[in-house]
């Protein structure tokens, strides 16, 4: 019997859930890599080298080159994980949340500073 | 007997740290953030906590996919801040509390809640953080610490009522201890905040207002909120408000409100912070 996945119907979110985890194990683990200065500087140093050295699957590599966090975590990212890679590009959670979004960076900021992204038309697909 | 006398509640944001580890907290965009702990460092320093049950969360810092515990007991005598990923926050050691953490954890398996036992952990932003809104930048942390960590990154968490069963559980096992110790359970996290995916930066303040209200009196229907509520409500990482409901369980049937804080925002998340007092 398939998982029950009440929480299918909210737009815009990736639930980390058992499938999810399962699908980005490799990815996951490899951001968990550069948590260490030395890899850091080998990934930085030559970036596709570092990722093959990983049994991630080509889009899982490529979405890691193009910073495309929003497909790396349809790919099975989680977040925490994923903010090792910007972390280690000096970058912040607002920088990658932002990109998720679609957002320009200080449009993202603004739309905060004036209270944040409302519920209201955002609890269910297809929502008006 | 150790007694469990008040619980804090925090959200536990990693900015905060960097903007506290290079003061920066009187900017206007922080002010108001760090302003509204001024009451609860007043109120540590005259209530003198000896021990702090702090529960918080781990972000893939300590815990990676190799290994995901539910509840996890830190019993160590000492805890490294964790290196995570741009070196280790310059905040004291955290010193354990080995000695009650054994018999919590003995006793709590004995009531049916399954925790790991740790002895070796760096702690992350998640304990850390709230550490230094309260205490700011001593020498060393004024008391001890039990770190007590919750999954809340990898789904499903533990749901609201089995965590405030849980907080339940940790009150007996701290009332049965033989020294006369004045424990505070912390829970961490929240409030509202989603920062993944298209729907990243959601906040709700209504729901968290009634989150805070219902806390101190009503903590029995906040345990019946579920899952997918927290995500469509909160944001999908709203959910570390289960931890709140352990903080409240540990402080008995009856608590008091002593003090709330709430803002809009810190980086991309609903900064809310309370102090309750245990009545029973
Ligand atoms: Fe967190």
């Amino acid at each position: 019997m398939a998982l029950d996945k009440p929480y299918a119907d909210v737009p815009g979110t990736t639930v980390f859930d058992a499938d999810m985890a399962r699908k980005g194990y490799h990815l996951n683990q490899f951001c968990m890599s550069l948590m260490k200065a030395a890899n850091r500087d080998r990934f930085h140093a030559d970036e596709r080298a570092y990722v093959d050295e990983w049994p991630m699957n080509e889009d899982q590599k490529q979405a890691v080159l193009d910073r495309d966090y929003l497909r790396m975590i349809e790919l099975g990212g989680n977040i925490y994980f994923l903010s090792k890679i910007f972390a280690s590009d000096g970058k912040t959670f607002v920088h990658a949340a932002a990109q998720m979004t679609g957002m320009p960076e200080d449009e993202y900021k603004q739309m905060m500073l004036d209270g944040g992204r409302s519920p209201d038309g955002n609890r269910y697909i297809g929502e008006k | 007997m150790a007694r469990v006398t008040a619980g804090v509640t925090s959200s536990h944001i990693p900015l905060i740290g960097r903007v506290i580890d290079t003061g920066e907290t009187s900017t206007p965009y922080w002010k108001p953030v760090f302003e509204g702990y001024e009451f609860t460092k007043a109120w540590l320093a005259s209530e003198k906590p000896d021990v702090i049950f702090l529960v918080y969360n781990d972000h893939a810092s300590a815990f990676d996919m190799r290994m995901i515990p539910t509840f996890a007991i830190g019993c160590a005598e000492r805890f490294n801040p964790a290196d995570e990923g741009y070196g280790p926050r310059p905040v004291p050691v955290i010193e354990g509390a080995p000695d009650l953490a054994w018999h919590v954890a003995q006793s709590v398996i004995q009531q049916d809640f399954d925790l790991t036992i740790i002895n070796e952990m760096d702690l992350d932003h998640g304990l850390t953080v709230p550490l230094s809104l309260m205490f700011g930048q001593p020498e060393a942390w004024p008391c001890k610490i039990i770190p007590f960590a919750v999954n809340v990154v990898v789904y499903p968490v533990p749901n609201g009522r089995r965590c405030y069963k849980l907080g339940q559980a940790i009150r007996n096992a701290i009332s049965s201890f033989d020294e006369d110790l004045n424990v505070q359970v912390w829970g961490t996290g929240g409030m509202s905040h989603q920062i993944q995916g298209k729907r990243a930066g959601l906040i709700n303040k209504e729901w968290d207002k009634a989150f805070m209200d219902r806390l101190a009196d009503s903590p029995d229907e906040l345990a019946e909120i579920e899952h997918v509520e927290y995500i469509r409500e909160a944001g999908a990482e709203g959910i570390e408000l289960v931890m709140w409901l352990i903080m409240r369980g540990a402080l008995g049937e009856h608590a008091r409100e002593l003090y709330r804080h709430y803002h809009v925002p810190a980086s991309n998340t609903a900064v809310g912070h309370m102090v309750l007092e245990a009545c029973d």
